[in-house]
């Protein structure tokens, strides 16, 4: 029988440790509201998503209340948009009207974020594909809780180098019709390379077309425990080290694989997977760059830093591959600069730049996440850190991402704002040397010689 | 169905029978009780069955909460299956 030690441990990690489900997903697939007609796609949509969704609130919170444990968000992923759109929308401004109907859907289910205007050009793109990609700038910043992202490489197709240009400018343009509220559409739109079908996380999550009608997907957290938890263990060699990783790594991910079988028995809809990422939020004690300090590092960012995260990104898969009977999605920790306080103050010391962030990425899930930069940044730039960081994934048959914000009127050394879990983040330098060429030279990189397996 | 019932607060008179009478109140069978003092403050777990209440989780939850303010102690209340999936394979 459980005894008093064992609860407290796991109290103290609820209340003392923030230790949390982070989310509870729902995929819902919209391939049965295509038509042809674009006021029959929107109500189609919106009546599918607001029937299936219905009780996803409220069961997240009775579960909430039955274990003990805050389940944070409760969100909802839809099939990427260009594809549901594809044969009603004759123009950017008719993918926008679908992206109201999500926004609307999503209030009224009440989830906070709804992802999925997404589009799929890893090869090419259709003219879907590309009138839903222009129309992005306009739906985030007419939406409210709308999630967009754009997967333009992957392993086995290379990487679609006119995808990356466009997506190079449309993060600007986002940028600058977000401009009044710190560029905040870009915090809200993730350029993907190898995108998971069942990625429960925001803003990147969409319902992919291999999925089921409706599935629940949980991602799990608490950079916090596993904080505390190396606390102990100060000064012991790496296999101590690892050993503690793993174990509260599949403490924390048997309490997700509980929510999930939970809200997928209540709801009626098949559980699909946990994501075993560590996300972190502003809170102090939720960090994983202060898991990165505890293992021996004086700041993320000195040397030694993509070290220790690889040890940690695949101590927590260990661990937590065998707390779940199905794991997906992004499933590593995740380095956003905004919602990480320990990274905030690295960036701020001086310790962390864009480039070691990019090194970061090639041993961890997901990419460049949440990092701000001049608002005069241009866009074949951002297009070529996109390349850089799809090139990393293309090559390592890895999931990256960038979502980057250039914010308009802002400067080095000058801090955003974005709120809530989306935290706050200094502006970082961008090396100013063009790469202008390079992205202009139009066409696609090839897959890598490794891909070919078959 | 096992529920866990723990209360944290300043050791006071009572308590234990405070906790014991309002489950005994409402049909709750007591399986286990331990008790421990951590940093002054007392600290009890029960393991409880609640198969043959009238009551409903949330209405008991609610009930013991509620309780537990009255004699200035917290008291939380779980399913046993958060504790169980944690510590045991």
């Amino acid at each position: 029988m459980i005894n008093i030690y064992e609860v407290n441990e796991t109290n103290n990690m609820i209340e003392h440790e923030n230790l949390d489900v982070r989310t509870i997903t729902l995929g819902i697939s919209l391939m049965d509201c295509i038509d042809s007609d674009l006021d029959q796609v929107n109500e189609k949509v919106y009546e599918k998503i607001t029937r299936v969704a219905k009780d996803l609130v409220a069961t997240g919170e009775a579960i909430e209340k039955d274990f003990g444990i805050p389940i944070v968000n409760k969100r909802i992923s839809v099939t990427p948009i260009a594809l549901i759109g594809g044969s009603a929308c004759r123009c950017p401004e008719d993918f926008v009207s679908l992206a109201r109907t999500l926004d609307r859907a999503a209030k009224e289910v009440g989830v906070n974020f709804i992802g999925g205007y997404s589009a799929l050009v890893s090869k090419g793109m259709t003219k879907a594909d590309e009138n839903l990609i222009r129309s992005i700038p306009q739906a985030l910043a007419e939406t409210e809780r709308v999630c967009s992202s754009v997967n333009v490489g992957s392993t086995k197709t290379g990487l679609n180098m006119d995808g990356v240009k466009l997506m190079g400018q449309i993060v600007r343009e986002t940028a600058e019709a977000t401009k009044e509220a710190d560029s905040l559409g870009c915090a809200k739109l993730v350029v993907f390379c190898n995108a998971p079908d069942d990625n429960p996380f925001m803003a990147g999550a969409f319902h992919g077309v291999t999925e089921a009608d409706a599935v629940i997907n949980v991602g799990v957290s608490g950079p916090g425990v596993v904080k505390v938890a190396l606390e102990k263990v100060r000064g012991e060699n790496f296999e101590v080290l690892c050993e503690t990783i793993k174990k509260t790594a599949f403490k924390i991910t048997r309490v997700g694989q509980l929510v999930a079988q939970e809200a997928s028995s209540r709801m009626g809809i098949p559980f699909g997977i946990i994501d075993l990422s560590l996300a972190p939020t502003p809170a102090v004690g939720d960090s994983v760059a202060e898991i990165l300090q505890e293992i021996g590092l004086e700041r993320v960012g000195a040397p030694g830093t993509t070290a220790a995260l690889a040890l940690l990104n695949d101590q927590v898969k260990k661990g937590g591959v065998m707390a779940s009977s199905y794991v997906g999605g992004l499933s590593g920790a995740f380095i956003p600069v905004s919602e990480d306080q320990g990274m905030i103050d690295a960036v701020n010391a001086g310790a962390l730049t864009i480039e070691k962030l990019e090194a970061m990425t090639c041993v961890c899930s997901v990419g460049l996440d949440m990092i701000a930069v001049p608002g005069d940044t241009s866009a074949s730039t951002i297009a070529g850190i996109i390349a850089d960081e799809a090139a990393i994934g293309m090559v390592n048959q890895k999931t990256t991402a960038v979502r980057i914000i250039p914010v308009i009127g802002k400067g080095v050394g000058e801090t955003v704002e974005f709120g809530g879990l989306l935290g706050y983040a200094p502006v970082m330098p961008v090396n100013s040397f063009s790469c202008e060429k390079f992205v202009s030279r139009g066409g696609r990189i090839p897959a890598p010689i490794h891909s070919f397996k078959n | 169905m096992k529920i866990i019932i723990t209360v944290v607060g300043k050791d006071t008179v009572g308590i234990i029978a405070r906790v014991c009478t309002y489950l005994a109140e409402k049909q709750v069978n007591i399986l286990d009780i331990s008790q421990t003092i951590v940093q002054g403050y007392f600290n009890m777990m029960m393991i409880a069955d609640m198969s043959a209440s009238p009551e409903s989780f949330e209405e008991l939850s609610g009930g013991l909460e509620q309780a537990g303010e009255e004699i200035g102690v917290k008291i939380k209340c779980q399913r046993e299956e958060i504790f169980t999936k944690m510590h045991r394979i």
